[in-house]
């Protein structure tokens, strides 16, 4: 069995899985698995609506995903781009309401504001790790922390007089798209899909053709060859950080220009980024495995909406089943064992 | 005659790989008998097959006449097969005797019985001429102290028949004398032994016979007595091998590397290069001889950038070298073969192509606008690969995946070729075999001679001896002496390296 096989083959197997322990659960509780199962297919691909819906999901996903991703291939662990994205979500929004200006400026300039600001949240711990060591899983935690925080103040206190949520960004800011929206029954489907595919290029060109990417790569397999031939560690993580910031800040404009057109204050972490991490993890951290790791859950994600309405499964149980799922890919190290012993067995 | 162990035709396949093909090894009680081959030759396989890690496609082990079948390594050691690994395998904070008992505890009541435990190591140790403190820490005594500890937990486990890795790759010279006088009680005691080892001359000294591997075949057993070193190398590679390495006498000339009062703390904070001064000229090879972890290590560490010299002067061609960055130092025209290639010398998860441009993938015609050219690397790697004989499937192979032998070769021909005008080689040959020794020296001479300056650091004396123009022996952080090696013995630089002054070695060397 090949090693490209095994890699396809893995997060399929894990997927299946999950479904199989799923039915069995709702057998024992007293549903209709086959129905449910078909819900969650006709609630993510079933109609142009809810492929508009699900596509729009998947954006944000993808980017968080690469944000993960990029860091890890560098050796970092990003826990932080949950934050990274409420700030990059924040500033989107705040620079959309703050300026009247044409579009062709006004869009741009509030893109970057957000991947300024996810690489700003994401350089304190790259800067942390290489200067002083500090582990970057607990200050990349805290800075999620600060950043829910720092974002409900600024949106109470700064961008309204009070109230929770701010108002819509213009025309002039917005991804927002009526061709697009004509096209799925009025699903918020926006422009940043386009945005998120270019990521997964220049993902992908910059690790593995560039002089940069070299580095990069170098010092996430070995550090001390990296520096014995002559690369800045420090810098190569400090920069990793930046550029897993820039992805993290993209998918909160995604949020904060398209699906939403504002910002809202939030109780608790809406879970883009953590889920980054899953999606990094089940697309082997390469940027096309991102890609098709991002649809899985963008689709499990929308196409579970559809579950409790379409075949009376509880909420509480669609959250199991998903969770199962992404269990079992997590998990995904025992298949590969599992398919090692099985092309062993073949080689004898 | 009388066979304690047999392994007879044993055939071990990996894959598609034949690890063992039709292996035969006989020992005789109370002999010792070396096992010698190449690195790769299937050496370790077949002792693996003997202790029970690995189940043997074909063939057939007997225990003194019986046949057994040995399927995990309590069953070796059930057997009296016991192993002395040339990576201890020791609790540190442990006393020597916790480590022997360890999982063979005598215990009364639940208690162990640490008194009776030290009694019965006690025994064995002076049976066997050991010397060794039950009740030291082994974090406080020396390697060749733990070595005889890993001797003495096989003995106290009641093996009869000890099998010996690399025993000597760690040891100083006169602690391996000491261990061939071990090994030779251990024989009068009635044991036979397994020696595992690619050092001609300690087979020539000890072994009663010798089997040799090569490429996974056995080429047969000779008796020791009857034979000569250069036939067992020949035997072992399959060709003639020089041993002397040739070389003209050294022209020295401008001086490349100047070394001033160099300090260097380790990353402990301990002084570890402690006030050195050393010049190599252009045109000569100066190896560097001491015992591990006096400071040799720091001190390369230091000259290429990889750790701050806290004070001294550190010059190449003039050019001072300390508070530089490696990359600066690497384009100053400084090569390093690095004494751990694992760690320093290789992404091992990178082909072994991209590998051999470490140090100038960011450089014309490899790089342009940032962007690599991977045609021109590969071509490039193409062409070192074939130059130095590295044995890979592609350039595409990832370097994980070559033989150590041959991953050294590759970080040899990327550094010669680079064109240092000071060539660090540190332990460039550890755990090479005979061929790719030679090789290796070869290269280093040839660079000698086109008037660059070399430094080796080794804890080989033979590769010291023979390679070298000058020797500088290093203790605690300081070169203590410098000698010719036309002028000088093993057992005086064993002294040197041990502290003496020079006046004592030489003393003590001629009487």
């Amino acid at each position: 069995m090949s090693k490209r096989l095994k890699n396809i083959l893995t997060p399929i197997i894990a997927l299946l899985l999950g479904i199989i322990v799923g039915t069995i659960i709702m057998i024992v509780t007293g549903y209709n698995p086959l129905d449910a199962y078909a819900a969650l297919w006709e609630g993510a691909l079933g109609n142009p609506y809810y492929l508009g819906e699900t596509i729009r999901q998947i954006t944000p996903y993808i980017l968080a995903g690469l944000a993960v991703a990029f860091a890890f291939r560098v050796g970092l662990f990003n826990i932080g781009v949950e934050g990274q994205f409420l700030v990059g979500w924040l500033a989107s929004v705040w620079v959309g309401l703050a300026f009247h200006l044409p579009k062709f400026i006004h869009l741009p300039l509030a893109i970057i504001s957000a991947m300024v600001a996810g690489a700003l949240w994401a350089f304190i711990p790259g800067l942390l790790k290489a200067r002083f060591r500090v582990h970057e899983v607990i200050v990349t935690i805290m800075m999620n922390y600060i950043a829910l925080y720092v974002c409900n103040y600024v949106i109470q206190n700064v961008l309204t007089n009070g109230k929770e949520r701010t108002g819509n960004v213009p025309d002039s800011a917005s991804l927002a798209s009526p061709w697009l929206q004509s096209l799925t029954q009025n699903s918020r489907l926006h422009w940043g899909i386009v945005i998120a595919i270019i990521c997964c290029f220049i993902m992908w060109f910059l690790l593995e053709k560039t002089t940069r990417g070299f580095e990069l790569r170098a010092v996430g397999f070995n550090q001390d060859a990296a520096h014995y031939a002559g690369m800045s560690v420090n810098k190569n993580i400090i920069l990793s950080m930046v550029i897993s910031g820039i992805f993290a800040g993209l998918a909160g404009a995604m949020e904060g220009l398209g699906t939403f057109g504002y910002i809202a204050m939030k109780s608790s972490f809406t879970g883009v980024g953590f889920n980054g991490i899953a999606v990094a993890l089940l697309g082997g951290n390469t940027a096309l495995g991102v890609f098709f790791a991002a649809c899985l859950f963008g689709a499990l994600e929308v196409g579970a909406l559809n579950m409790p309405l379409a075949a009376g499964v509880p909420n509480e149980l669609v959250d199991i089943i998903i969770a199962l799922i992404v269990f079992f890919v997590a998990a995904s190290y025992i298949i590969r064992v599992f398919l090692e012993r099985i092309s062993k067995k073949e080689a004898k | 005659m009388e066979y304690v162990i047999e392994m007879l035709n044993i055939r071990k396949e990996f894959g598609n790989f034949v690890a063992n093909d039709n292996i035969t090894l006989q020992v005789r009680k109370g002999e010792i008998h070396a096992l010698l081959g190449e690195n790769g030759a299937g050496k370790s396989t077949l002792m693996n097959v003997l202790f029970g890690l690995y189940q043997p496609e074909q063939g057939e082990i007997r225990v003194n006449g019986k046949p057994v079948k040995i399927s995990n390594p309590n069953i070796a050691n059930d057997l009296g097969i016991g192993m002395v690994h040339q990576h201890f395998m020791l609790v540190e904070k442990f006393t020597v005797t916790e480590n022997i008992i360890l999982g063979r505890e005598i215990t009364s009541g639940g208690r162990i019985n640490l008194k009776k435990a030290e009694q019965a190591v006690r025994e064995i140790s002076e049976r066997y001429g050991l010397a060794v403190d039950p009740q030291a820490k082994i974090s406080d005594i020396s390697v060749g102290m733990q070595q005889r500890v890993e001797i003495l937990k096989t003995l106290y486990r009641g093996a009869e028949i000890l099998i010996f890795d690399e025993p000597t790759a760690v040891l100083t010279p006169q602690e391996i004398e000491e261990l061939m006088q071990i090994l030779k009680t251990l024989i009068q005691e009635g044991k036979s032994i397994i020696l595992i080892t690619h050092k001609l001359r300690e087979i020539m000294e000890v072994a009663d016979r010798c089997t040799v591997i090569r490429k996974g075949k056995g080429i047969g057993t000779v008796n020791v007595s009857e034979t000569n070193p250069n036939e067992l190398a020949s035997l072992m590679v399959g060709r003639e091998v020089v041993f002397k390495t040739e070389k003209r006498k050294a022209d020295p000339k401008q001086p490349v590397l100047e070394v001033k009062d160099l300090v260097v703390k380790d990353s402990r904070g301990v002084t570890a290069v402690n006030g050195l001064n050393l010049t190599i000229r252009s045109g000569e090879i100066v190896g560097i001889a001491g015992v591990d972890g006096n400071g040799q290590s720091e001190f390369i560490e230091a000259i290429t950038g990889l750790r701050k010299a806290t004070s001294g002067s550190i010059k190449v061609n003039g050019k001072e070298l300390t508070g530089l960055t490696p990359r600066k130092i690497t384009e100053s025209g400084v090569g390093h073969i690095p004494q751990d290639r694992h760690k320093h010398g290789l992404v091992l998860n990178y082909p072994i192509g991209e590998n051999m441009v470490l140090q100038t993938y960011y450089k014309k015609p490899f790089s342009k606008n940032g962007i690599l050219n991977f045609k021109e690397i590969y071509s490039k790697a193409k062409k070192l690969i074939a130059e130095y004989d590295v044995r890979t499937p592609s350039e595409y192979t990832l370097a994980r995946a070559l033989s150590g032998g041959n991953q050294q070769k590759a970080i040899i021909g990327r550094e010669v070729d680079r064109d240092p005008d000071l060539l660090i080689a540190a332990q460039p040959t550890r755990g090479l075999d005979v061929g790719a020794i030679e090789f290796i020296h070869k290269r280093l001479i040839e660079q000698r001679d086109r008037g660059k300056a070399v430094l080796l650091v080794s804890f080989e004396l033979d590769e010291i001896m023979n390679v070298s123009d000058r020797i500088a022996v290093i203790y605690e952080g300081k070169i203590v002496a410098i000698v010719d090696p036309k002028e000088t013995n093993e057992q005086e630089l064993g002294l040197l390296m041990a502290g003496s002054s020079r006046k004592e070695a030489g003393e003590e060397t001629h009487v």
